[in-house]
């Protein structure tokens, strides 16, 4: 079989340089790209800023610092001063510092709902598609009865169905909505891939399936997952916002993250609208980072758009 | 045609079942359950033991989801424990529906009527300022939390506009006949009423509408990208069709299925978007009732609310699929 493996070599060395090509052509693309170019900025500074942020806080997030400013009756809040450039919260915590910590809980709740929703995903949809038969059927008819609700309602009644919210339960509702999506994408991938002629080839040559299912067809259904995985990113943020708006969030408020700021304040926002203000901004132009990257990425790794 | 939509209709009842199973299940399961929420924290052990079996919580959960679907089955799907304490769940639906659908009726309405001619007019002027400019707005549009914007509208436009800030009350003395508070002022004559009841939608509608605005912008300008470049697009305009015509017959007419599947996405999804606006409108609706049913856990309301969100999702759905036999003819003879 020395004949065989060399074809089987030469088959893969050619879907690799296939692969590196379209990347390296949609990378051309996007270099030239002031689109990606700002989201990539945007999000670079974020997850600088969520990586030092313990560093660059000025203070403690959880000290109540300034509590003796906060008048309840009054509904007075600590007024930016010096050392505090936007005064302190409900509690007397330093302000700025809150929102600086926020950024790296937030990225934690954007990456660990992407990846876990991405993880079920992979692992229904490859099973789905790759296997089919009646796994297909059942896969997807679950896959059916999760989409038969609208995704952010269906991630409330998730969060619902935790008896003691905190942030993992918050991290694994926007994640189980998204596993329906990444499992269609994948199935539906593999199933175009059954019959294409890099897959048959491999089979005639008598790869093990196994072997085929990853290292021929997953490589291949990649874009459109990287491409959903940097939309779910921002869509992730919102959402986790969303469920503490609801009181469905992390009611531990010590590590602060800015879906959660920006929902416990909704009693004050009349009054204090600084305080939604900020982790609302924050929020919005990370979301259109991700966004502004994810739909790039989309443009340049169509085929069709290939030049 | 018929035999699809029979056997769509048999897979919706399969899917509320299971969906009804899971959720029946995760009521029962959870730690306190209803116990705990009818009799309080402070409910005595020989009390709990004594309403555990007065509702049959001591039977196997199967058998209690049969007589659960027993009850549902005459109207009965049990009494509200926190967002109307008392009031029969069915009840809380039928009487907040109407707000919603209304609700829900403008806000897409506003998203289609400036989403789909935006949509169009920056595909024709593809790369120009208006279409960087509106494309850039749709993405600003997407990564805004619609409970955000909606404080804002609140706030600053209730300020600068005199509008209304709070959705409409329950208990306002217009005469109800359909439960709509547009409706039932044109069919009273009370005209007063109905301007009374556009005003205060004006501002939720608008909160709502963003993201499927943004959406359904995005999928027209993308569709009618794809069309425009069609050859018969151009066989058309070197014939020497007049320019509205050429939209109406070729261009829109073609791109009209990927926004039509979006359109119905959007207004099936809207409760989910209903839930938040309606919260910081205070609007009586069914997303209100959700947002309350969430916060104080009052399951037999969220277990009904969330089965017919998913009725109405998977019929709106439905009905977008056969619109396309309408819209495309080549789908009609398969």
């Amino acid at each position: 079989m020395a004949l065989g493996v060399s074809k089987k070599e030469k088959i893969d060395d050619l879907a690799e340089t296939a692969g590196v090509s379209l990347a390296a052509s949609a990378w051309k693309r996007l270099k030239r790209s002031p689109v990606f170019i700002i989201g990539a900025v945007i999000i670079g500074i974020f997850i600088v800023v969520s990586l030092l942020s313990p560093w660059l806080a000025p203070h403690d997030p959880s000290d109540k610092m300034l509590i003796d400013q906060v008048v309840k009756a009054r509904n007075e809040i600590p007024p930016a001063q010096p050392g505090h450039p936007l005064g302190g919260d409900l509690q007397g915590r330093d302000f700025f510092s809150r929102l600086l910590v926020g950024s790296q809980q937030t990225l934690i709740v954007g990456v660990g709902a992407t990846l876990i929703g991405l993880t079920g995903g992979l692992i229904l949809g490859t099973l789905a598609g790759a296997i089919g038969g009646w796994v297909d059927s059942m896969v997807m008819r679950l896959v059916d009865v999760m989409l038969s609700l609208p995704s952010l309602l269906l991630a409330f009644s998730i969060a619902a169905m935790f008896a003691r919210p905190s942030q993992f339960t918050v991290i694994l509702a926007v994640a189980i909505v998204q596993i329906p999506v990444f499992a269609r994408l994948l199935r539906g991938s593999m199933l175009a891939q059954r019959h294409s002629d890099h897959v048959l080839a491999a089979t005639a040559l008598g790869v093990k399936k196994g072997a085929i299912v990853f290292r021929h067809m997953l490589p291949n259904s990649l874009s459109p997952v990287i491409v959903q995985s940097t939309l779910v990113l921002a869509t992730a943020i919102i959402e986790a916002a969303a469920l503490s708006f609801l009181g469905l969030g992390n009611p531990d408020d010590r590590i602060p993250e800015w879906g959660q700021m920006l929902g416990d304040v909704q009693n004050v926002f009349d009054t204090h609208p600084h305080l939604a203000a900020w982790p609302a901004v924050c929020i919005i132009i990370v979301a259109l980072g991700f966004t502004l990257m994810g739909e790039t990425l989309r443009e340049a790794l169509d085929p069709k758009n290939r030049r | 045609m018929l035999r699809y939509t029979i056997r769509r209709l048999v897979q919706l009842v399969g899917v509320v079942l299971v969906l009804s199973l899971l959720l029946f299940a995760w009521m029962r399961l959870l730690p306190g359950g209803p116990v705990s929420a009818l009799l309080g924290e402070r409910a005595t052990p020989e009390s709990r033991e004594a309403l555990t079996k007065q509702l049959g919580l001591d039977q196997p959960i199967i058998v209690q989801y049969f007589k659960f679907l027993g009850r549902a089955a005459s109207g009965d799907f049990g009494v509200s424990t926190g967002v109307q304490p008392g009031d029969s769940a069915l009840e809380i639906f039928l009487q907040r529906f109407p707000a919603t659908i209304e609700l829900s009726f403008f806000a897409i309405v506003i998203a289609i009527a400036i989403g789909v001619p935006l949509g169009y007019l920056a595909a024709k002027r593809r790369g120009g300022w208006f279409d960087n400019l509106s494309v850039i707005g749709s993405l600003i549009g997407v990564a805004v939390p619609v409970f955000f914007l909606a404080y804002v509208l609140k706030d600053a436009a209730s300020v600068g506009l005199g509008l209304p800030s709070q959705g409409r009350q329950g208990d306002i003395n217009a005469t109800r006949v359909t439960g709509f508070f547009t409706l039932d002022g044109i069919l009273t004559g009370e005209f007063d009423a109905t301007l009374d009841a556009l005003e205060h939608l004006i501002l939720p509608s608008i909160a709502l509408a963003t993201i499927p605005f943004a959406v359904i912008f995005r999928i027209t300008r993308a569709a009618v990208l794809d069309v425009l470049d069609e050859d018969f697009v151009r066989t058309a305009e070197s014939k020497g069709l007049t320019a509205p015509l050429i939209r109406r017959r070729h261009v829109m007419r073609n791109a009209m299925l990927p926004v039509v599947t979006t359109i119905g996405l959007q207004t099936g999804a809207l409760l989910s978007g209903a839930v938040l606006t309606e919260k910081v409108f205070s609007i009586p609706g069914v997303g209100q009732a959700l947002a309350i049913g969430f916060e104080r856990r009052d399951y037999p309301v969220l277990l009904l609310l969330i089965i017919m969100a998913t009725i109405v999702y998977v019929v709106v759905n439905l009905l977008v699929d056969l619109s396309y036999a309408l819209i495309d003819p080549r789908i009609r003879t398969r």
